[in-house]
C-alpha cells in the first residue's frame, strides 16, 4: 500500500477537487457571465469522474487492493455504482438549472462549483471505510447543500429552507458524531474493519448506544421516519434543481453510507440494528404515505414520496444479506430515474408568465393542454406507486423478494399493504391531470434539456427498462458482493 | 401451426394498435381499433380451430428465459382457451358500442381499450406466475383511466374505489407468490400447480390469493366497488368489466387457489359457501330494489359470480364445469345486458328505469333481443345461463345440500328482478314522450346484438362445444382435488335401476 496506489484509487475525487478549485477561480474572474461555461465544464468534470469510476464497477473491484490510505477509503464496485448514480444526478441538476435560475436572474457562477463540491463529498461518503472519512465526506456534502438550499437569496422560502436544513442538519451531524465517539470509545478503532473486529466477541451496552446514535444520525440524512420532519420544508423551499440534487445524489450517498456502516462496521451485529431499520422502514412507508395525502404542493408531495421510497429501500437493508443489498442498489437506480423525471416534469409546469406552477389543483386538466407532459407525469406517478408494468414495480418487487427470501414475510406483507396507502396520493395527481376540468394554467414553453431528460427518464421507467434488467442484475450483484467481501 | 407464436401475436396486435391510436384522430382511431380487434378475433378463431381437443394439456407454448428466474412463458389449456375466446369475441363489440357515444379523446380511449385487451389475453395465457401478476395488475391502469375519464357523474369516487380495492387485494397475493417461488424454486405455473405445499402454510397462501381474487371476482362483502365502477363506466367499459375482467377472479381460483392449495381450499370451502350464499340472497334482494338499470345488472353480476364460486368449491367435475360455463355465459349475457342498457342510454341519456316504459311499442326488435338476454340471465333452458347454473348447483348439491338450497333461490330471485326490470322498461304504457319517440335498433346495433344472441343460444343448445376443450383439464383438476374433497352431507347413493317392465308400465300410464 504505497501512496501512488492510493492516489490512483482516488483519481475521480482528485478530478472533481481540482475541477472545482479551478472553476472557482474562473468564477472569481469571470463572474456570473461565465456561469454557463462553468456549468458545461462542471458537467464535463462529472462525466470524466464517472468514466474514471466505471472500470471498478465493470471489473467488479473488491477486496484489499481497492483500499486506499490505510483503510480510510475504498474504491470498490459498490462505491463505483453509487458514485455513478451520484455524478449522474449532479450532472442532471446542473443541466436543468439554467432554465430555472435565468428567470430570477440568479444563475450565479457559484452554483456549478457548489454542486461539484457536493458531488465530491457525497462520493466520499459511499467510499468511506473509516469514521473520519465518513464525517469529512458528509460535512463536505452538507455544507455545500446548506448553501445550495438557500441559493435563491431573495426568496423567503429558499432562505427558510437553507436555515432549516442547516440547523437540523447540524443537529443530525451532532447526533452522528456522538454515536461515532461512543463507538470509537468502546471499539477502540475508527476504521470499519477495526470496529467490526472488536465486536466479534459481542456487544457492550456502550457500543449499542453508539450504534443507535449512528443510525439515528444517518436516518436524518436519508430522511427516514421518525427523523424526516425537515424534508417537506426543505424540498419545497429549495430551488427545484437543488431539490433534485437533494432527492437523488444526496439521498443515494446517504443510503450508500448507511449500507457501508451497517454491513462493514456493524455487519456481525445485524441483530442489534435490524429492529431499528425495520421500524424506520415501516414508519417511513406509513408516514410518507399518510403525510402526502393532504398536500397540494407537488414538491412537498414528492418529499413525502421520497420518505416513502426510502422506507422501501430500507426493507432491503433490514434483510441484511447480499440479496437485500443488491435489491436496494437496484431500487436506488430506479428511484433516481423516477425522481429526476418527477422534478424535471415539475420544472416544466409553468404558467403564461413563466412562473412555476407547484399547486396540484392548478394542474387540473393538464392532459388536454400538454398531453405529452401529462403522460410523463402519469407514468412517473404510477411507477412511484409501483404498478406493473412500469419499472418502479420491479424495484419494489426485488426488495420484497429479498425480504421474503430472507424470511421476513411479515415485514414484506405489512410493507406491501402500506404501499396501497401510497398509491392513493399518486392516483390523486393522475386524477387531477386527467379527470378534472381543464384549468388551463400550464402554458409556458419548455427548455430543450428538460424535455430531453424527461424523455430519457420516462423511457427508463417504461416497460422498456426491463430490457436493461440482465445488465443491471449483474451490476447490482457485483456491487453488493464488493460490499460484503470485507466480511 | 406448432412453433408459430400465435399467443404473442395476439398480444402484439392490440398493443401495436393501442400505440397507433394514441397518435391518430378520432375517426381513424376508431377504424384502427375495430380492425385490430377483428384481427384478434380472427386469430382467436384460428387458435380455437388449431386447439387439439384431448391433446396435450398445455398447447401453443412459448418460453423464453429472461432474468432472475423470470421468464416469458405463454401457453394455454382448455380453460384459458375459452376465456381468451370470450375476450376476443367481446372486444369488437365493445369498440362498436363506443363508436358514437365516445366523443372526447377518442384516440386515448381506444388505446386504453386495446391495452386492456392485451392484458386480459396475457392474464389467461401467462404461464409464469410473475408474468401473470404483471398482466393481472397492469390492467388497473387502463381501467382506472377508462372509468375516471369517460365515466359518468360520480366517476372519480368509483375509479378510486376500483383501484385501491383491487390493489390491496393483489399486493398480498404478490407476497404469497414470492414465498411460493422461494419455496418451490420455480415460477412456472404448471410445475407450481403440481407442487405440494405444506398444508399449514397453504392456509396463509390461500388467504393471500383469496384477498385478491375475492375482490376481483367480486365476492360479497368486498363487491361494493363493482356497482360503483359499473354505473360510472361507459357502456363498453361495463361490458368488458362484467364480461371479462370479473372472470379473472374465477380464473385465478381455478388456476391457482384450487390446484395449488387443495387442502386449504377444502378447509376454507365452508367460508366460500357461506359468502356465496350470502351474496346470492343479499345482492339479489338489493338488485330487486334498484331504480338504476346498470346498478341492477351489476348486482345481478355479483349474484351470478357467487354461483361460480359455489361451483368451484364443490370439488367435483359438475361443479367445476358448471362454474366455467357460468363464467362464459355471464360474460356474454351481462355484456349483452349492459349493451342493451347502453343502447337506450345513448338515446335518452339516463339509466333511470322509471324514465322508460312501453318500449315494446316503439322498439319491438330491441325488445326481442332484450328479452332473449333477460331470459338467458334468468337461466331459461335453451339459453346459455341454464346449463352452467344447473351444473354448478348440481355440483354443490353433492357436497352441501344447504348451500345448494339457498343458492337456488338466486334463480328465483333472479327471475324476479330481471322480469320486473323488463316489465318496467319494455312493457306497460309509454309514460314519457321522449322515450316513446326513440328509434329502434340501427345497423351498428344489430351487428353487436346478433352475434351475442347467437352465441347465447349456441351455448344453451349445444354446450358440448364449450365443454369439450376443457373436459380433460377439469378432470385433471378434479383428480388433483380428490385427496382433499370434503365429505358431502347428502350422502348420495346410486339408485337401483328399476326393472324394465315397471318403467314400461309407467310410460303406458301417460
Amino acid at each position: 500500500m504505497d501512496w501512488s496506489q492510493s492516489l490512483r484509487l482516488i483519481a475521480p475525487e482528485e478530478t472533481l477537487s481540482v475541477a472545482s478549485l479551478v472553476l472557482l477561480l474562473v468564477a472569481a474572474w469571470g463572474g456570473d457571465k461565465a456561469a454557463r461555461l462553468i456549468s458545461i465544464l462542471a458537467v464535463a468534470a462529472l462525466v470524466a469522474a464517472g468514466v474514471l469510476v466505471a472500470p471498478a464497477l465493470c471489473g467488479g473491484a473488491m477486496g484489499a487492493e481497492t483500499s486506499a490510505f490505510f483503510g480510510q477509503f475504498r474504491a470498490d464496485a459498490f462505491a463505483s455504482y453509487a458514485k455513478i448514480l451520484i455524478y449522474l444526478s449532479a450532472a442532471v441538476s446542473l443541466v436543468i438549472a439554467p432554465a430555472f435560475f435565468d428567470r430570477f436572474k440568479a444563475m450565479r457562477a457559484e452554483y456549478p462549483v457548489l454542486v461539484l463540491l457536493a458531488a465530491l463529498g457525497t462520493g466520499m461518503m459511499v467510499s468511506a471505510t473509516d469514521l473520519l472519512t465518513l464525517y469529512i465526506g458528509l460535512e463536505m456534502n452538507s455544507l455545500a447543500a446548506y448553501v445550495l438550499a438557500a441559493f435563491l437569496r431573495t426568496d423567503g422560502r429558499s432562505a427558510e429552507a437553507g436555515l432549516k436544513y442547516f440547523v437540523l442538519g447540524a443537529l443530525a451531524s451532532g447526533i452522528l458524531l456522538f454515536g461515532m465517539s461512543l463507538t470509537y470509545g468502546f471499539a477502540g478503532a475508527t476504521s470499519f474493519a477495526g470496529i467490526s473486529a472488536s465486536m466479534t466477541q459481542g456487544l457492550s451496552n456502550g457500543a449499542l448506544f453508539g450504534i443507535v446514535f449512528v443510525f439515528a444520525g444517518l436516518a436524518f440524512k436519508i430522511s427516514a421516519a421518525p427523523f424526516h420532519m425537515w424534508t417537506p420544508d426543505v424540498y419545497e423551499g429549495a430551488p427545484t434543481p437543488v431539490t433534485t440534487l437533494f432527492a437523488t445524489a444526496a439521498k443515494v450517498g446517504a443510503l450508500g453510507l448507511t449500507m457501508r456502516v451497517a454491513f462493514e462496521a456493524f455487519g456481525d451485529q445485524s441483530a442489534a440494528w435490524q429492529q431499528i431499520v425495520v421500524f424506520a422502514a415501516l414508519a417511513s412507508i406509513v408516514i410518507g404515505a399518510l403525510g402526502a395525502i393532504r398536500q397540494d404542493n407537488i414538491k412537498r408531495l414528492m418529499a413525502y414520496s421520497s420518505i416513502n421510497n426510502v422506507g422501501f429501500i430500507l426493507i432491503g437493508l433490514a434483510v441484511a444479506n447480499p440479496e437485500g443489498a443488491a435489491a436496494m442498489l437496484y431500487y436506488m437506480a430506479i428511484y433516481v430515474a423516477m425522481t429526476v423525471g418527477g422534478f424535471v416534469a415539475i420544472l416544466m409546469l409553468k404558467d403564461e408568465n413563466g412562473e412555476p406552477v407547484e399547486e396540484i389543483s392548478r394542474m387540473a386538466g393538464l392532459s388536454r393542454t400538454r398531453p405529452g407532459l401529462a403522460l410523463a407525469l402519469a407514468m412517473i406517478m404510477f411507477s412511484l406507486a409501483g404498478i406493473p408494468p412500469l419499472f418502479g414495480f420491479w424495484g419494489k418487487f426485488l426488495v420484497f423478494k429479498a425480504a421474503v427470501d430472507g424470511g421476513m414475510v411479515a415485514l414484506a406483507a405489512i410493507g406491501f399493504a402500506a404501499s396501497v396507502i401510497g398509491a392513493f396520493y399518486y392516483l390523486k395527481v393522475v386524477k387531477v391531470i386527467y379527470f378534472d376540468e381543464a384549468a388551463d394554467v400550464v402554458k409556458g414553453e419548455s427548455d430543450f434539456w428538460h424535455k430531453l431528460i424527461l424523455v430519457l427518464s420516462c423511457v427508463f421507467i417504461s416497460p422498456l427498462g426491463y430490457l436493461l434488467t440482465p445488465w443491471f442484475d449483474g451490476l447490482t450483484r457485483t456491487a453488493a458482493a464488493a460490499l460484503f467481501s470485507g466480511l | 401451426m406448432s412453433g408459430f407464436p400465435i399467443l404473442s401475436l395476439m398480444l402484439l396486435v392490440p398493443l401495436a394498435a393501442a400505440l397507433a391510436c394514441l397518435y391518430l384522430d378520432a375517426k381513424s382511431a376508431r377504424t384502427v381499433a375495430l380492425l385490430a380487434t377483428l384481427a384478434n378475433l380472427a386469430l382467436g378463431v384460428v387458435l380455437w380451430l388449431n386447439f387439439d381437443v384431448g391433446g396435450a394439456q398445455w398447447q401453443f407454448q412459448e418460453r423464453h428465459e429472461l432474468f432472475s428466474g423470470f421468464s416469458y412463458a405463454l401457453g394455454i389449456d382448455g380453460i384459458a382457451l375459452l376465456l381468451i375466446e370470450l375476450s376476443v369475441f367481446l372486444m369488437p363489440i365493445c369498440i362498436g358500442a363506443s363508436w358514437n357515444s365516445i366523443e372526447k379523446r377518442v384516440g386515448e380511449y381506444m388505446a386504453a381499450f386495446l391495452l386492456v385487451e392485451t392484458l386480459m389475453i396475457g392474464v389467461f395465457a401467462a404461464q409464469d406466475i410473475f408474468l401473470f401478476y404483471m398482466f393481472f395488475e397492469a390492467g388497473l391502469i387502463p381501467m382506472y383511466l377508462i372509468i375516471g375519464i369517460w365515466g359518468g357523474a360520480d366517476r372519480i369516487y368509483a375509479s378510486y374505489k376500483f383501484f385501491l380495492y383491487t390493489l390491496l387485494g393483489s399486493v398480498l397475493m404478490l407476497v404469497a407468490m414470492l414465498w411460493m417461488v422461494h419455496t418451490a424454486g420455480t415460477t412456472y405455473v404448471p410445475t407450481l400447480m403440481a407442487y405440494d405445499f405444506d398444508p399449514q402454510v397453504q392456509t396463509w397462501l390461500w388467504l393471500a390469493f383469496f384477498a385478491s381474487f375475492a375482490v376481483k371476482m367480486p365476492m360479497w362483502p368486498v363487491h361494493t366497488w363493482l356497482p360503483a365502477a359499473h354505473v360510472q363506466a361507459p357502456t363498453a367499459g361495463s361490458v368488458i368489466l362484467a364480461g371479462v375482467l370479473l372472470k379473472m377472479g374465477g380464473y385465478g381460483f381455478i388456476r391457482f387457489s384450487l390446484p395449488m392449495f387443495p387442502e386449504a381450499s377444502a378447509y376454507f370451502a365452508p367460508l366460500v359457501w357461506g359468502l356465496s350464499m350470502a351474496a346470492v340472497v343479499i345482492t339479489s334482494l338489493i338488485a330487486l330494489v334498484q331504480d338504476d338499470m346498470k346498478k341492477l345488472i351489476a348486482y345481478s353480476s355479483v349474484a351470478h359470480m357467487a354461483i361460480v364460486t359455489i361451483g368451484l368449491f364443490a370439488f367435483n367435475v359438475q361443479g367445476l364445469e358448471g362454474s366455467m360455463l357460468v363464467m362464459l355465459s355471464h360474460g356474454l349475457v351481462s355484456g349483452a345486458l349492459f349493451l342493451c342498457v347502453g343502447i337506450i342510454y345513448d338515446r335518452l341519456h339516463t339509466r333511470e328505469i322509471a324514465r322508460y316504459g312501453g318500449l315494446a311499442i316503439n322498439m319491438p326488435r330491441y325488445a326481442l333481443f332484450f328479452l332473449l338476454f333477460t331470459m338467458a340471465s334468468i337461466g331459461l333452458p335453451g339459453t346459455s345461463g341454464f346449463v352452467g347454473e344447473f351444473l354448478s348447483l348440481g355440483g354443490i348439491y353433492q357436497v352441501s345440500s344447504w348451500a345448494a338450497l339457498i343458492c337456488t333461490t338466486g334463480i328465483i330471485l333472479g327471475a324476479a328482478y330481471m322480469l320486473y326490470l323488463y316489465r318496467r322498461v319494455v312493457f306497460g304504457d309509454q309514460k314519457n314522450a321522449d322515450a316513446a319517440a326513440m328509434a329502434d335498433l340501427d345497423l351498428r346495433e344489430y351487428l353487436m346484438v346478433i352475434p351475442l344472441g347467437l352465441a347465447v343460444l349456441w351455448m344453451g343448445v349445444y354446450p358440448e362445444s364449450f365443454i369439450a376443450p376443457m373436459r380433460a383439464d377439469i378432470a385433471a383438476l378434479d383428480a388433483r382435488l380428490a385427496r382433499a374433497k370434503p365429505q358431502g352431507d347428502p350422502k348420495l347413493v346410486m339408485g337401483k335401476e328399476k326393472p324394465a317392465h315397471e318403467e314400461a308400465a309407467h310410460e303406458g300410464a301417460h
